[in-house]
């Protein structure tokens, strides 16, 4: 007999044309993404000539320094995390779960209160040497410059390489192995053959988004004091008043973003991920009593540099902040301003997300994923190149909106939208186009489906995405400094421009309520993934 | 079937490409009122496809449809699913899942709905449910929630995408024979869409059979079985053997005999297993090539004295051992004639 195989539950919507409507509300979504962008194009036709003025030697030594802290995070991120992921996945090391959440933690952390944890822990009054000296050691020099910016990015960085890695190494077809074991290969032969070929799109993957985020870190290096091109460029705009040689730099930091962000897309092409998760658990390896020594000290010095050191420091300094004097340590207006802000960015940036999505899943086609490419573009510009271009944007274009807070919270739908449209869409395409065919095939009109049916059913989507573009935007510092109005303090910023006074235990204070505040909707985040 | 002005459902020549690929090419089909129909055929043929132009989720490049005698796609024509008064079930139900099953028979129906939908549930047997959210039913419950819904607002016509591919086989066959009494008693017109032969045969009044985008032969499941249109038919519907002969004088000669026919030239014989009948016998020529035992019935292969094969259908004993011999004797048969011969 001749059985055809099922046909596929969710068919897309090819041959029927979106309305205008929806292109014209996903266009105006889109729409702010395309400043920065637009303003890159401009820069390097109109400045492009003279370089803005910067000599080329400057550049030079610009981009030397950026390229040995990108590699040297890179690596060292790789290494940490290739190394956490797999004890904790694949070896007998007892509480393996403990550990991976303990190695997993230090991604809440923002790069900048990272650096506020070396700055306060060394120095004749850090936190680290009042300890030292306590038991009469000598006190740690001041924690500054390019090893320490290298140790802040890398030990705030390496969980994303650990979680990707992960996931890879807990989906991994055990088969696999085993009919490589069964064909006579060694375990040896086994691990580099097949587990590492099929971790390695993963590792190339994560270790490109550590590079990327490197390149693009503002907060980390301007407080520790290490010369890269953004801090490059924000002290051209704090110190001129011609902005063109600042625009210019941050021209050459978008391209190299784009050409790192290319370099991850084309890794990711040759992904041959299992996306189930396969029946039975991988293979573990038995730590021999000297392998598991050696393993805890690896985890215990990853868990007390990247969790232990920053808690502790920061505990430390706001403790002494409690004890001295209360009053000039309250964050109050900063919080409120913080979570306003954040709470706004998030409603509209979801809100924005679901036309995009709707057109995107329903209708693919290239002028949709020309539309999706452009925001997922400007997602992974520098927040300070992208900062910079809503500034000159609005004194060009709109003086108007200039240090107004619609202004910031536009630019942070430029940059977070990819993180409510991937929620959004994710969400549609688990519902399907069935659920709004029933609905009119019930006799409704599609809009009444959509309200009616739809909406319910990605409304959890809707919540993840707004959760994860609140976390962003509560930590985001760069865009944030360059187009705030006038006293609108965020936390962010009250942290950056106190731990580059000096001003420590204000720093921490800040810092706890930022680290408190995260653990709200990284808390809706780790459920909704759970389920 | 009675006569009558117009058919509920009438496709003419609806085409329809998605990209290169073909789905419906030339597809025309009439549904008459109160009878269940499906539409059978491989998977791609279209089937889905043309099941979507009708509910109006597609739009077919050419080609027109008409609902009760109301155009409702044609040339610069087009009237949207929620004004076409047809009802659908889908493959995967397509609940609502945050809405209750009484929320979800609710959905299609306007004012005073209460009354309706009591008497959708009680026609589903699921009153007791009423409250509950779809994924707290099982799947045969499920079904019937997603038929309910589609019934209640009592439209011309409930279309029907492979509903049964989401259950297991024991549960399939009660659903099947439930989904035949509701739909009996709501005196619905129905069209079914599914790739299940035994399916289709055992539960329709009259079985389209698609091919490549079009349809091949719609009759009543019998009629189709016994009198396929032609050799492909023949075989996609149940087991079928083709025996080769050249017909003249109103008859053909082969290999088991000579059968009386209107063709002449080279033909096909088409043999159902049910048709031929085998009796062991020692001075027969045939011999017993191979037995599937099925308990039920079984299936026996023979090798004809010139190496030509048929198989035979038959009760639970005699059991015959490979290589016995025997001798057969043909009941119905269908003849083809054999394309490309000049007759």
């Amino acid at each position: 007999m001749v059985a055809g195989t099922a046909q596929p539950a969710v068919r897309s919507a090819r041959g029927r044309r979106a309305s205008p409507v929806l292109w014209l509300l996903a266009g105006a979504a889109v729409l702010p993404s395309l400043i920065p962008i637009g303003l890159l194009v401009w820069t390097t036709i109109t400045a492009g000539a003279d370089a803005g003025g910067i000599p080329v030697s400057r550049l030079g030594e610009l981009a030397a320094s950026t390229a040995v802290l990108v590699v040297g995070v890179t690596v060292g991120a790789g290494v940490i995390g290739m190394g956490t992921a797999w004890i904790t996945t694949r070896t007998n090391l007892p509480r393996r779960k403990l550990w991976a959440t303990l190695v997993s933690v230090p991604l809440v952390i923002p790069s900048y209160v990272g650096a506020l944890s070396l700055l306060g822990a060394g120095g004749n009054q850090g936190a680290l040497s009042q300890v030292l000296t306590a038991i009469g050691l000598p006190a740690l020099p001041q924690i500054r410059g390019g090893w320490a910016a290298w140790a802040a990015l890398t030990l705030w960085n390496y969980p994303f390489v650990h979680l990707l890695v992960t996931s890879v190494l807990t989906r991994m077809d055990p088969a696999l192995e085993e009919a490589a074991r069964g064909l006579g290969a060694s375990r040896r032969r086994a691990f580099f053959t097949i587990v590492v070929p099929q971790a390695r799109p993963a590792l190339t993957s994560s270790m490109l988004l550590v590079a990327l985020y490197t390149l693009s870190d503002f907060g980390a290096v301007s407080l520790l004091g290490y010369e890269t091109f953004t801090r490059a460029i924000y002290t051209q705009f704090r110190g001129r008043i011609d902005i063109t040689p600042a625009l210019f730099l941050s021209g050459v930091l978008m391209v190299l973003a784009l050409v790192l962000v290319a370099a991850e897309r084309r890794g990711r092409g040759a992904k041959v991920l299992r996306t189930e998760r396969p029946a039975r658990s991988p293979r573990i390896v038995t730590l021999s009593l000297r392998q598991r020594i050696a393993a805890r000290v690896f985890m215990g010095t990853v868990v007390a540099g990247a969790l232990a050191l920053p808690a502790g420091v920061l505990a430390w300094w706001a403790a002494r902040g409690i004890t001295d004097n209360l009053g000039s340590i309250s964050v109050g207006a900063e919080t409120a301003n913080a979570v306003t802000a954040a709470a706004i960015a998030a409603i509209v940036t979801v809100v924005a997300a679901i036309p995009v999505g709707v057109l995107t899943v329903r209708h693919p086609g290239r002028a949709s994923g020309l539309l999706e490419s452009v925001t997922w573009s400007t997602y992974s510009l520098p927040h300070l190149a992208v900062g910079l271009g809503f500034l000159v944007f609005a004194l060009r274009v709109a003086p108007f909106a200039y240090q107004s807070l619609p202004l910031l919270v536009t630019a942070y739908l430029a940059m977070f939208l990819p993180q409510a449209l991937g929620a959004v869409q994710s969400a549609l395409r688990r519902v399907g186009s069935h659920l709004e065919e029933a609905s009119r095939s019930l006799g409704h009109r599609p809009w009444v489906g959509f309200r009616r049916v739809v909406l319910p059913v990605i409304a959890p989507g809707m919540l993840t995405g707004g959760a994860l573009v609140f976390l962003t935007t509560m930590k985001e510092l760069p865009a944030t400094l360059m187009l705030r109005p006038t006293g609108f303090e965020t936390l962010a910023v009250r942290i950056w421009s106190t731990a580059s006074e000096g001003l420590y235990t204000r720093a921490s204070v800040a810092s706890l309520v930022l680290l408190t505040i995260s653990a709200a909707p990284v808390y809706i985040l780790v459920t909704r993934d759970l389920e | 079937m009675t006569e009558q002005a117009n058919p509920t459902i009438r496709a003419r020549e609806v085409s329809k490409r998605f990209g290169n690929t073909v789905a419906l090419d030339g597809f025309s089909l009439d549904v008459w009122k109160g009878g269940l129909l499906t539409l059978l055929g491989p998977s791609g043929c279209g089937k889905t496809t043309a099941l979507r132009i009708i509910a109006g989720f597609d739009r077919p490049d050419s080609g027109s449809v008409d609902l009760n005698g109301t155009p409702v796609v044609s040339p610069g024509l087009y009237t949207p699913p929620e004004r076409r008064s047809v009802g659908m079930v889908f493959q995967d139900y397509a609940l609502f899942p945050h809405m209750t099953v009484e929320q979800n028979i609710a959905y299609g129906l306007g004012k005073d709905r209460r009354h309706r939908i009591a008497e959708a549930l009680e026609l589903v047997g699921l009153s007791a449910v009423a409250k509950r959210h779809p994924h707290e039913l099982s799947g045969g419950q499920q079904q019937r929630v997603a038929l309910a819904r589609a019934i209640a607002p009592e439209p011309e016509v409930i279309l029907f995408d492979e509903p049964f591919s989401n259950l297991d086989a024991t549960l399939r066959d009660r659903v099947r024979r439930e989904l035949r009494s509701i739909l009996t008693n709501a005196d619905a017109t129905a069209v079914f869409v599914t790739h299940d032969q035994e399916e289709a045969l055992a539960m329709s009044d009259v079985v389209a059979v698609m091919r490549e985008g079009r349809v091949l032969q719609a009759a009543p499941p019998d009629l189709l079985y016994r009198r396929p249109a032609d050799p492909w038919t023949a075989a996609f519907i149940g087991d079928a053997d083709f025996l080769d002969g050249h017909a003249s004088g109103g008859q053909v000669a082969t290999a088991v005999g000579v059968f009386p026919t209107d063709l002449t030239g080279r033909v096909s014989v088409m043999i159902r297993p049910e048709a031929v009948r085998i009796d062991p016998d020692p001075a027969g020529a045939a011999r017993v090539l191979d037995r599937e035992y099925y308990g039920h019935d079984q299936l026996v292969t023979v090798a004809l004295e010139n190496g030509s094969i048929v198989r035979s259908r038959m009760g639970p004993w005699p059991v015959l051992d490979v290589a016995t011999p025997v001798t057969i004797s043909i009941g119905e048969t269908s003849i083809f004639p054999v394309p490309g011969d000049p007759s």
